[in-house]
């Protein structure tokens, strides 16, 4: 196993660090295929050093209040809510 | 889950009518909405159990621009999961069937819209395109598709998938069509800081006059290498049409072309895994419940509220992204797109446009790749170094092959949209 790239139990932690729980068969599955997705993603090593030209500007606007979502709007989507705020589960 | 078309074709995931001005460009004319674009008080699913019951509380930007020219919208389409997929399989609705070539797939990501034009349940329709998920489904379901410059149409409303390379674009039957929808939601938006000024003032329809008198094409051999053969020879007697009309055309070498796909997923998946952070099942989405710490229902609210495809790309993007690993995938990756980009504006200084197969293969036959995920990518190695250069490019019908759709892109410079509408004016 020590030639993978990546092995089941890898997956397990990124998944854990991704907050998205896999079964097991999943990731023995998802092992696999990241493997050969990954071997792949190596030929970018054959890829020359390229001077970047970051095209970015600064866009700015005035710091005027405007008008948004009402409290009512932004929570209407909300499995749960208390008091005009988000309810979210315990954190530990 | 059934989506509330009834249809066999599982073209819309909602069908709904938003009526807009009575007045305007599109007046009389219908337009099919992919549904990862926001619609006020109509459902936005992004093709995921995940926004099953989501309904967005705001317009998009680009459908306030269809109702104000007067545009009917008729449903909300069916997609890959969160744009992710090139055949809308890993769509939590079902997959689409392909009206122009029965049994096979519509493409993707954008495969309801191209479908919802081909099948005449819309005039017109918007798809995305953040690796060719509009120029797929168009080449595959015999209809045009634009790709526009990237900071021509605002993204303000459209569900993220990987901000730096993703557009909204229109499809329709003709090219002079999809211009006109162009002509409608290009242009500058405060809330959208990507736009520019160039799309304010706008005349794309005009340019599809079939004029390519002098034109000067290059051809890309790297696009051609590893195509399908029936696809290179239905390419290239569209190329000869061209030439009939004055055009002239060279093949050039882009070695950089051959990096695109790779370095298109890894940055695709990097801002993937950190753009879908947010369906936490708190303030939108499909909830873990409230058993357990916050880890714990996070984790199973994405578990039960995401696809195979999307947790995949989630999981490559956070690989790539970790600690030990940036260096090697996505820097990396990021130097291939400086290259990728580079190559074009190189290629630019000799020829007008850049033509190549939009896809390199013939619509798939349904349920034939859906787990090899790798075989699926590689189909996108056409389209996605435009995405990485920020250019414009369309998907224009070329011909058929053994009676399935094949379609013809051509790749502008930066704002040159008019240049590549001409040129496929004079295709189809």
């Amino acid at each position: 196993m020590s030639d993978r790239r990546v092995d089941p139990e890898q997956v397990r932690h990124i998944a854990d660090l991704a907050r998205v729980e896999l079964d097991e068969d999943e990731s023995d599955r998802f092992a696999d295929q990241f493997e050969e997705v990954l071997e792949y993603f190596e030929t970018l090593e054959e890829v020359p050093e390229v001077e970047r030209k970051p095209e970015l500007t600064n866009v700015l606007r005035a710091d005027e209040v405007e008008t948004g979502l009402s409290q009512d709007d932004a929570l209407a989507n909300a499995a749960d809510s208390e008091d005009g705020y988000f309810k979210g589960p315990r954190v530990s | 889950m059934t989506p509330d078309d009834t249809m066999s074709q599982n073209i819309f995931i909602t069908e709904t009518e938003l009526t807009g001005e009575a007045d305007g460009p599109l007046a009389d004319r219908t337009v099919a909405v992919k549904d990862n674009i926001s619609t006020e008080g109509v459902r936005t699913t992004c093709g995921s159990a995940m926004l099953e019951e989501y309904v967005p509380p705001y317009n998009a930007t680009v459908v306030d621009r269809l109702l104000e020219a007067g545009a009917t919208i008729v449903g909300k389409t069916n997609m890959d999961e969160f744009g992710m997929g090139t055949t809308t399989e890993t769509s939590a609705f079902g997959p689409t069937e392909n009206p122009a070539a029965p049994g096979r797939v519509p493409g993707g990501s954008s495969g309801g819209s191209a479908a919802a034009v081909a099948a005449g349940e819309a005039d017109l329709a918007l798809g995305s395109d953040t690796g060719g998920s509009v120029r797929c489904p168009a080449a595959f379901c015999g209809v045009v598709g634009i790709k526009p410059t990237y900071g021509l149409v605002s993204r303000y409303g459209l569900v993220a998938y990987a901000n730096s390379l993703e557009q909204i674009g229109p499809i329709a039957d003709t090219v002079e069509d999809a211009a006109t929808l162009l002509d409608v939601i290009a242009g500058p938006d405060p809330k959208d800081g990507t736009t520019r000024e160039t799309g304010a003032e706008t005349d794309y329809a005009s340019a599809a006059d079939g004029d390519v008198d002098g034109l000067s094409i290059g051809v890309p051999t790297e696009l051609l290498d590893g195509a399908d053969d029936r696809v290179v020879e239905v390419f290239w007697d569209a190329i000869a049409r061209l030439e009939d009309r004055g055009a002239t055309y060279q093949e050039i070498s882009l070695p950089a072309l051959e990096h695109a796909v790779e370095a298109y997923y890894v940055i695709a998946m990097s801002e993937a895994s950190s753009n879908l952070a947010r369906f936490d099942g708190v303030r939108y989405g499909h909830s873990g419940g409230f058993d357990g710490n916050w880890n714990e229902t996070f984790s199973r609210a994405r578990r039960e509220g995401f696809g195979d495809e999307v947790k995949r790309r989630i999981l490559l993007g956070t690989f790539a992204l970790s600690a030990g690993y940036q260096d090697k995938y996505y820097k990396q990756a990021q130097d291939a797109r400086a290259w990728v980009k580079q190559s074009f504006d190189d290629a630019f200084a000799s020829v007008d446009v850049i033509a190549s197969p939009t896809m390199p293969v013939v619509p798939f036959e349904r349920g034939s790749t859906i787990d090899d995920p790798l075989r699926l990518y590689l189909a996108d190695a056409n389209t996605t170094p435009v995405n990485l250069a920020n250019l414009p490019a369309i998907s224009v019908p070329a011909g058929e092959a053994d009676g399935l759709p094949v379609g013809m892109q051509l790749i502008g410079p930066a704002f040159g949209e008019r240049r590549i509408i001409r040129a496929a004016s004079a295709v189809h």
